[in-house]
Formats: C-alpha cells, sequence, structure tokens
C-alpha cells in the first residue's frame, strides 16, 4: 500500500478516535494518537494476519502492552475488518466489551491479550514468540509498549531473557511520547536515552520519527540481525495531529467537546 | 516431593512435547533428566518471577503447556499480579508449581515461609487450588491439573515427606480423600501437614477416641459434598494446615458453612499458623510446634472439646 493512502487511513482513524471520546467520554486521546502511525503501519502494511482467520497459529501477534492506547486498536481492529463498525455502536455503554483497555482474546477478535495493567504486554509477548520456537509455527511477534510503561520492572526482566535465548522472531516498538500520566518521563527516570538502555541490555535497536509514516515503513523492511530481538523507538508527540491537543498532557484524561471534534476535524481533513 | 515433581514431569516430557518447564534460577542439578530428553522444553527465567508469569501465560496462549517451578513466595505472592491478569484473566491453562511451601523452609526465615498463598488464590476466578499431601498424591495432582485448560497451583513440600496415600487410589479435583474412618471425631486436613494429623488420630485413638480423617488435597473448587456428610456425622471437627488460620482451608469452610441453611452443632477447630511473621528460625517440626499445629497440639485440643462435649 501506497505511503499517502496508509497517511490517509491514518488520519482517518484519528478522527474515529476523537469522536469515540466525544460521544463515550473515554480518555486517553494523547496516548492514542501517539500511537496511531504504527497501528496503522503494522495492520495496513506488515502484519501477516487474516482478519477472517484471527486464530490461525501461524499468523503474527501484535500485543499492545500499553493498553490504555485500546480506543485506537478498536477503531483500527474495526477498519481492517476483524469485526464491524457496528459492534461499536454500544462503545461506553453498560455492558459493553469495549472497556478503556482491551479486553481477553475470547471477547473480541483481533486482540491477543488483555492488558491495561502496564509491564504485562512484552512478557506474554515473549512466550509468545518462544512458543514459535518451541512448536515451529513460524510467526513474528510485535509488542508496542509506552515509554512510561518502561518504568515497570517486568519490561527489564523480559529485556534480559530475551536476549538470552535468542528470540529473533520478538520486535518491540517504544511510542516515546516523552509523557507519562502526570509528568514528563524524563523527570521519572532520568535522561539516558531510551534507545541506549534497549541497546545496552543487547537488542538490536533503531530509533525513528514515530509519527512518520515514511519512516516507519522503511524501519519495518529492515533486514532483521539473526538470533537478536528488535526494539525500535519511536519518536512521537502526545496528541499527533490535532494541533491543540499536540504535546499538552491535559488530553491524558481531557475529553473533547462537540466545537473541539470539528477543529479536530478540519485539521485532519476529515469530513465530519 | 521435589524429587517426585522432577521424576514425574520427565516421564511426562516423553510423550508431551508441548509441555514445556519454567524454573526461576531453582532446582539445581534437579531436573537434568528432563533436560536430556531430546523433545523436552525447558527455559530457566532466572530470578525474575513476573517476567516468568507472563511468558508462561504467552505459552499457555499458543497452545502449550507451560509448568513454572520455584520456591512458594517466589511463584505466588512476589508475580501475583501476572497471576491474576495473564494467567486467571485470560483463563490459560498454566501451572504454577511452588516448591517447599507452607514452614518447609522454616529455617530460612519469613521470606520463604509460604503462610497466605491459599487465601491470595482463592479469591482468584478461574484458578484451581492442589496440595497435595505427599509424592504419591502430587504425581496425581500433576496429572489431573494438565487435564485441565485453566490455571492451576499446586502447593508442594520439600524432601522427605511420609507417604500416606496408596497409588491406586483415584484422585478426583474437587473430591476429598478419606485416609482413615473412624465416627466420634474428624480430622480434616490439607498438604503436607496430614502427616501430622495421622499421628494426632493414632494419638486420639489410643484414647480411645475412633477418628475420622479426611484429606481436602483440592482447596478450590471446595467439596461442599464432602463438607455436608461431614458436619452432619461429627459433633467436633478439626481443621489443620500449615498456612494462616485466616482465608485457607479454615476460612474456607467456614465461608461455606455460614452461608448453609442446616443449623449444624459442629463444634470447629481451626488449627493454622499464627498471624504473625515468625521472627525466631528453626527447623519445620520446631515452627510447626510453635504454630500449634503439631500432632500433639492437635490431639490435645481436640480431645479436650471433644471430652467437653460428651459431657454436655
Amino acid at each position: 500500500m501506497k505511503t499517502s493512502k496508509l497517511q490517509e487511513i491514518a488520519s482517518i482513524a484519528r478522527s474515529r478516535i476523537i469522536l469515540n471520546s466525544h460521544k463515550t467520554g473515554t480518555p486517553h486521546l494523547g496516548s492514542c494518537l501517539s500511537c496511531v502511525d504504527i497501528l496503522v503501519a503494522l495492520y495496513f502494511s506488515k502484519l501477516s494476519i487474516n482478519p477472517k482467520k484471527y486464530r490461525s497459529p501461524t499468523r503474527d501477534r501484535f500485543i499492545l502492552s500499553k493498553g490504555h492506547g485500546a480506543a485506537a486498536l478498536f477503531q483500527i481492529l474495526a477498519m481492517k475488518g476483524f469485526y464491524s463498525d457496528k459492534l461499536l455502536s454500544d462503545y461506553g455503554e453498560d455492558g459493553s466489551i469495549f472497556a478503556e483497555h482491551p479486553p481477553t482474546p475470547d471477547y473480541l477478535p483481533g486482540i491477543e491479550a488483555a492488558t491495561g495493567s502496564l509491564g504485562h504486554g512484552l512478557p506474554i509477548g515473549l512466550g509468545m514468540a518462544l512458543s514459535s520456537m518451541i512448536s515451529g509455527n513460524s510467526f513474528n511477534v510485535y509488542v508496542l509498549l509506552g515509554d512510561g510503561e518502561c518504568n515497570e520492572g517486568s519490561i527489564w526482566e523480559a529485556a534480559t531473557m530475551a536476549v538470552a535465548q535468542k528470540v529473533e522472531n520478538l520486535t518491540i516498538f517504544v511510542d516515546a511520547n516523552k509523557w507519562q500520566a502526570t509528568d514528563r518521563s524524563a523527570d521519572l527516570v532520568g535522561s539516558t536515552s531510551l534507545r541506549e538502555k534497549w541497546h545496552a541490555f543487547g537488542w538490536n535497536t533503531y530509533e525513528i520519527e514515530g509519527n512518520n509514516m515514511q519512516e516507519i515503513l522503511n524501519v519495518l523492511e529492515e533486514k532483521p540481525i539473526t538470533g537478536v530481538p528488535n526494539a525500535i523507538m519511536l519518536n512521537t508527540i502526545k496528541g499527533k495531529g490535532v494541533s491543540f491537543m499536540e504535546d499538552d498532557n491535559n488530553w491524558h484524561y481531557r475529553i473533547p467537546n462537540k466545537e473541539e471534534v470539528e477543529l479536530a476535524f478540519h485539521e485532519l481533513n476529515v469530513e465530519l | 516431593m521435589r524429587n517426585a515433581f522432577a521424576k514425574e514431569i520427565t516421564r511426562l516430557a516423553k510423550t508431551s512435547p508441548k509441555l514445556v518447564l519454567l524454573s526461576g534460577d531453582i532446582g539445581n542439578r534437579l531436573f537434568d533428566d528432563f533436560k536430556s530428553i531430546p523433545t523436552s522444553n525447558f527455559l530457566n527465567c532466572g530470578i525474575a518471577e513476573a517476567n516468568m508469569m507472563g511468558v508462561a501465560a504467552g505459552l499457555a496462549m499458543s497452545g502449550l503447556k507451560p509448568i513454572i517451578y520455584t520456591i512458594t513466595p517466589f511463584t505466588t505472592t512476589r508475580c501475583f499480579e501476572q497471576i491474576r491478569v495473564d494467567a486467571c484473566y485470560h483463563n490459560v491453562p498454566v501451572i504454577i508449581v511452588g516448591t517447599g511451601s507452607g514452614l518447609s523452609y522454616a529455617s530460612l526465615g519469613p521470606t520463604h515461609h509460604s503462610l497466605e498463598d491459599f487465601a491470595i488464590f482463592r479469591a482468584l476466578p478461574n484458578i484451581t487450588i492442589l496440595a497435595p499431601s505427599d509424592s504419591v498424591e502430587l504425581k496425581k495432582c500433576l496429572n489431573e491439573a494438565l487435564k485441565l485448560d485453566s490455571p492451576v497451583y499446586i502447593r508442594i513440600g520439600k524432601k522427605g515427606e511420609e507417604i500416606l496415600t496408596k497409588e491406586l487410589t483415584p484422585l478426583r479435583i474437587g473430591k476429598s480423600t478419606n485416609y482413615k474412618y473412624g465416627d466420634k471425631v474428624c480430622l480434616i486436613g490439607t498438604g503436607t501437614i496430614m502427616s501430622e494429623v495421622m499421628k494426632a488420630a493414632d494419638l486420639l485413638e489410643s484414647k480411645g477416641v475412633s477418628t475420622c480423617v479426611e484429606g481436602f488435597h483440592t482447596i478450590k473448587p471446595l467439596d461442599k459434598k464432602s463438607l455436608k456428610r461431614l458436619f452432619s456425622l461429627f459433633d467436633v471437627i478439626s481443621v489443620i494446615e500449615e498456612h494462616s488460620s485466616i482465608g485457607g482451608l479454615f476460612g474456607a469452610i467456614s465461608e461455606w458453612r455460614a452461608l448453609e441453611d442446616d443449623l449444624y452443632r459442629t463444634k470447629v477447630l481451626s488449627f493454622g499458623t499464627k498471624d504473625e511473621f515468625m521472627h525466631e528460625v528453626g527447623s519445620q517440626q520446631y515452627a510447626r510446634e510453635l504454630n500449634g499445629i503439631d500432632a500433639l497440639s492437635i490431639f490435645n485440643k481436640t480431645f479436650k472439646t471433644y471430652q467437653k462435649r460428651n459431657k454436655e
């Protein structure tokens, strides 16, 4: 798929996420918007998954370890055809399966793991990647982490084991939007670069502009190094795509009003 | 018991290529035979139990049968959230084996004791909780656990546990086992403390008190049918566990009883560990005596209560 087409899909995804937030009161808009581009690139250009055969044992796995980005994933899975838009209609209603975080795989096609408590997705993904090596079902595992999520110790436990076990079918992305819920990440964990940390743990690392579709596509085409897991740092902007949301951490929890939705759609060049 | 576990898991690995054994850097040489099987899968996950539990869940989600093995506190409380979210919420077949549980490692101090594991696991949906009394029961528990498609916790001892059960007696998860018939008092126990329970029964018998001993290798799901029967038959029931008196087998039985329609007049005694950390260390036997869960303590209190009830 052409880069311009993927960029267009990303704009539509952003508009759907914003409208859904307005309609249903779903927060974490800033965190969702920063990771839209990687989600679109993965689902529309990289992952080997047939939405109609989403339980196939040889499918690629994607885990949204930063589970609070679920509102983005839910829209993209619908756009990719894992389920119909109609299923999203009870979003935010009592009895809906669409929580603020992904449900278990039994409850929604396309979901590989119920995340939301941070630091769980990478160990689970590592287990899946190891299962591929054990059972001989060849597939790749992709895990999207938040930079704030890298506060969690379990991430670094998994980082050491993945290298020790020479897991090469595992790729992580760190959505480095430099913010966590209440503070700048660097104020909490120091300013050592994330790439240096992953490199020091023995991972094959890359660092790109994570909201630049072409750079994402390029890095996804990189030839992997044998016997080493891959870590791709995505320099992103929280709230990416809407000028008044960008890098403003109020949008971690704020819900847009009608005027803000209209303004956002205008900026995204999408019709409301 | 740990040797029996290693032996059985080695036997099973020969025919079960889906089995994956995960160790938290423990069991030095214990699994050499297991590892020597060409098709066996062994992962030493290092001293990183939170990751190990998540990895196990990921393996189970992909159709494999992971079994986690390490010292009980580190495979229970250390990684409790991973058990709750990754294994139980997803309801995937991860088998968690806690070795050296209860007071098996009494001399290592409270960091290595596990006296609250039943309590925290009982509140988790989807998990089955097993506590075999000896190596024979352990083997059966392991085989039954592997048939389930959901998380299982197996709480085992260390080494040298007395063999109390028979190979041929079938074991069903959620169904208690009768160790000894009797009609005056009943001792209900679980796990490796059953050896003390049997000794207490002998002491009671020597005083002419016919004693029934019932073993609950399954803490969850609780065998309510057996409880109904035992509570309708006995005036005195002692519940014995190498676990805190809070939230374990006694807790489960008490919760069941409080909601029962039948007005049982049974006097229930709880023999569990005290609600405090053990600052003075010693042997497992010393620790059991200190907590009043040794054979003599069980006998004394049960016998006195029986005598009192008989006078009423």
